[in-house]
């Protein structure tokens, strides 16, 4: 049994021997040059570093920037984005807000921090800082955005703030092309809290809901004026906080602004 | 035109107008493109390139076998040329045939730095010709090409405004019906990619040039009745693949890359970018004739004349109809589809039903680095690539006209090695389209390790397209011997085109030691990763 694996191994390395040097024997054609020293300090010069890939891009987008009308008041409202980094690691910050002709109803910015972690999915991590309505407030944030299938824009958001306030918002964009020109973007947002907070209008549960269409005309790509429809609706006990304080729970505005992006 | 053995080249600022607009290009001698330059095989040339311009600069004979000190790649073959200072270039030249040189340093090649060269062989050719002309093609922007690159990064459909629309939708119902049309649009939609994502950059911003002229200023190259004239085409475009036809010619194809393959008479080509085709036409009966280069995307073209005196002009053709991207173009078979390979049903020919079908290796699918799981900067990858050498390319099938591919090109001569090779490297090309990112394997050159060879062993390179994108794929210092189906010698290039859904292997004799580069030739891919170092030691 032994003898015969021995007797193997050696015709394995007999094979083997022969083989390689088989190959050895193979030589080109054409033959090889051999190495003269000249050769050999031409080959490998003292050079600097090869200039790599720009590591940093940015990306600044109003996607909503606009005056809206309806509901017997008119406001200017906008919602920005914007990135810094590569291509998997990014500094992302959100704004959005709303200003009437006195004040700012509603403002708030987040600061995040973004990683893609798959294809089309980056994970994001934070802060949020409100500032209208009702005092400021701080909220931890962590989520995800990025493309669903179909090309779905998706941002969904968890947040942690002061006293055991947890927030949750869902947010879902679309570009439905007309034309390669003429762009109908319908997008939705949801929101649901942990916990009532009647001093800033919110119930707990699912507290609003809006939902937008725009038809935007892209003169150039970075800029689109548009008109759409905003609706926006708040649900449980927000509407009736809403209520209680003589507030409309729903609305329908008429919107004309402009996407800018640079 | 310049000739002989010693040149000096200035790289300078020059202020250019293409378009309507005044732009400043970079240029050699105050001309764009760059001057002509003719060497002769076998001699030795020596040329001072000096840069005149604020920005480091530098000049890469593409194509050309020299010294790795030679080969003008920044942070590989040397430190790049400062502002004010030169370079001394100096080396026998080995070869002969229709090459090109451009600027290896940032955007430059985009801005106008790019040019022919021609090496007249030391042996008279296997053809003859009366006359001769180059044809160089090329992309011009009058946009920044920094800004170019930084707005894909920021949205990589910029410049594509042929996709499908509304109405596109409701049109392919009528036509396919609704389920067809929806179970189409939620299987791109369910990969989040757009079948009309022929070219990145496209003739939204792109003037197409010929010897630097714009369609209207009409570039004429002048013939008698009865010459034959070769026509030296070489595409020095930054980002854009042409096909090429001369409508009323038949043109025969005699070189490839600067090398002589067996001639083949054709309508129309398809040329990658940096690719050389060597022509002969014998142009008779008419006294113009259009050289027609349409951009793979069909969204402008380049064009001039050929004609008996110059100020003629000939029709130039429409546009050919856009066409669409396919599951199988892309290397994915999917329910129905695909037919099953027949098995040695793939001749060389010029006339090719379409697609994937039938080409050598069908069969198992496609392996994948590890590199490429779960990495964020892979969209897709090919499940069933092929060879496809037979296939004219997407837009170019069953057009009424015979189009050259790659199974028939064939070189003039017997594997100038003739060694199998000992080892296989398969590399696979990669990117994300919405982030505008490439690499290969999934890492970008700046995170990636050179590919290591031994001097003088022969390698097999596998490539393996990943994306829905063409690459031309051009290895510096040696050549690029792509084979056959059955895996034997074919064709000697030093640019190989890639298309998406493919699967190519060619052999590589490491007879030149040093450090490469190895890159997607497409300028805003490399920039965005898609490159190697290729390290010859001994």
């Amino acid at each position: 049994m032994i003898g015969v694996v021995r007797l193997q191994l050696m015709a394995l390395i007999l094979f083997s021997g022969i083989t390689s040097a088989f190959a050895q024997q193979q030589q080109p054609v054409t033959p090889i040059p051999v190495l003269t020293d000249e050769d050999r300090a031409a080959a490998f010069p003292e050079v600097g570093a090869h200039p790599h890939e720009d590591l940093w891009n940015s990306y600044v987008l109003f996607d909503r920037l606009e005056w809206r009308a309806g509901n017997g008041e008119r406001t200017v409202n906008w919602d920005s984005v914007g990135w810094i980094g590569g291509d998997i690691n990014r500094l992302w910050v959100r704004t959005e807000g709303e200003v009437d002709r006195h004040n700012a109803r509603d403002a708030e910015a987040h600061a995040l921090y973004g990683r893609a972690f798959s294809r089309w999915w980056d994970f994001v991590a934070g802060i949020r800082q409100d500032l209208r309505p009702g005092p400021a407030q701080t909220w931890g944030a962590i989520g995800i955005q990025g493309l669903a299938p179909n090309f779905f824009e998706v941002e969904a958001t968890a947040y942690v703030g002061a006293s055991g306030r947890t927030q949750i918002r869902l947010e879902v964009e679309y570009e439905l092309l007309i034309t390669n020109r003429l762009i109908l973007q319908p997008r939705a947002e949801i929101n649901v809290s942990g916990k009532s907070d009647p001093r800033r209008i919110v119930g707990s549960g699912l507290s609003t809901g809006e939902a937008g269409v725009r038809l935007r005309y892209e003169f150039r790509r970075e800029f689109a004026p548009y008109v759409g429809f905003e609706w926006d609706r708040k649900f449980g006990r927000t509407a009736d906080f809403s209520r209680d304080n003589g507030d409309p729970t729903r609305g329908t505005r008429f919107v004309a602004g402009v996407r800018v992006w640079f | 035109m310049l000739s002989g053995t010693n040149f000096d080249l200035r790289i300078d600022e020059t202020a250019v107008n293409l378009t309507g607009a005044s732009r400043r290009a970079v240029t050699v001698n105050y001309s764009l493109p760059a001057p002509t330059l003719r060497w002769k095989q076998g001699d030795t040339v020596t040329l001072r390139v000096s840069n005149m311009t604020g920005e480091d600069t530098s000049i890469h004979w593409h194509g050309i076998l020299v010294p790795a000190n030679m080969d003008g790649v920044p942070g590989m073959s040397f430190h790049g040329i400062k502002p004010g200072d030169s370079y001394l270039y100096r080396f026998k030249v080995k070869q002969a045939g229709t090459y090109w040189y451009h600027s290896h340093s940032g955007f430059q090649e985009q801005r106008g730095l790019y040019g022919a060269l021609i090496i007249d062989p030391i042996e008279r050719p296997p053809f003859q010709y009366d006359r001769e002309h180059v044809v160089l093609l090329s992309d011009w922007t009058d946009e920044d090409p920094p800004r170019v690159f930084a707005k894909l990064k920021k949205q990589s459909d910029y410049y594509n405004f042929h996709q499908r629309t509304a109405g596109d939708f409701i049109g392919d119902v009528r036509h396919q019906g609704l389920g067809s049309t929806l179970s189409d649009r939620l299987m791109w939609g369910g990969m989040r990619m757009k079948p009309t994502d022929l070219a990145d950059v496209s003739g939204n911003t792109y003037t197409y040039l010929m010897n630097g002229a714009a369609p209207k200023g009409n570039w004429t190259g002048i013939f008698n009745r009865g010459e034959r004239v070769l026509l030296r085409f070489i595409n020095g475009s930054s980002m854009t693949y042409f096909d090429v036809r001369i409508p009323g010619l038949k043109m025969t194809v005699v070189a490839a890359d600067g090398q002589y393959v067996h001639p083949v008479s054709v309508d129309e080509f398809r040329i990658a970018v940096a690719e050389t085709f060597d022509v002969i036409v014998e142009p008779s009966g008419q006294d113009a004739y259009t050289i027609f280069a349409q951009s793979m995307d069909r969204t402008g073209y380049a064009a001039g004349t050929l004609g008996v005196r110059a100020g003629l002009k000939s029709d130039i053709p429409a546009l050919d109809a856009r066409q669409l991207m396919t599951m199988a173009d892309m290397g994915m078979s999917h329910g129905g589809q695909n037919t099953p390979a027949v098995p040695g049903a793939n001749p060389p020919s010029g006339h090719d039903m379409a697609g994937m079908n039938h080409s050598g290796h069908q069969g198992a699918m496609q392996s994948h680095p590890f590199s490429e799981e779960g990495n964020p900067l892979v969209d897709m990858q090919a499940m069933s690539p092929t060879a496809r050498l037979d296939d004219p390319g997407v837009g170019l099938r069953n057009n009424g006209r015979k189009v050259l591919t790659y199974a028939n090109l064939k070189s003039l001569f017997d594997d100038p090695d003739g060694r199998e090779p000992e080892r296989t490297f398969e590399l696979h090309l990669t990117g994300h389209m919405e982030k505008f990112a490439w690499s290969f394997d999934g890492t970008k050159f700046s995170n990636a390790e050179p590919l290591i060879l031994q001097y003088g062993e022969r390698v097999r390179i596998v490539l393996v397209n990943d994306t829905m994108m063409t690459h031309p794929i051009h290895l510096h210092g040696m050549w690029s011997d792509i084979e056959d189906d059955a895996g034997a010698f074919h064709l000697r290039k030093h640019t190989l085109d890639m298309p998406p859904g493919t699967k190519r292997s060619y052999r590589v004799r490491a007879d030149a030691l040093g450090r490469w580069a190895y890159h997607c030739h497409l300028s805003l891919h490399m920039e965005a990763g898609m490159m190697r170092e290729v390290r010859v030691q001994e």
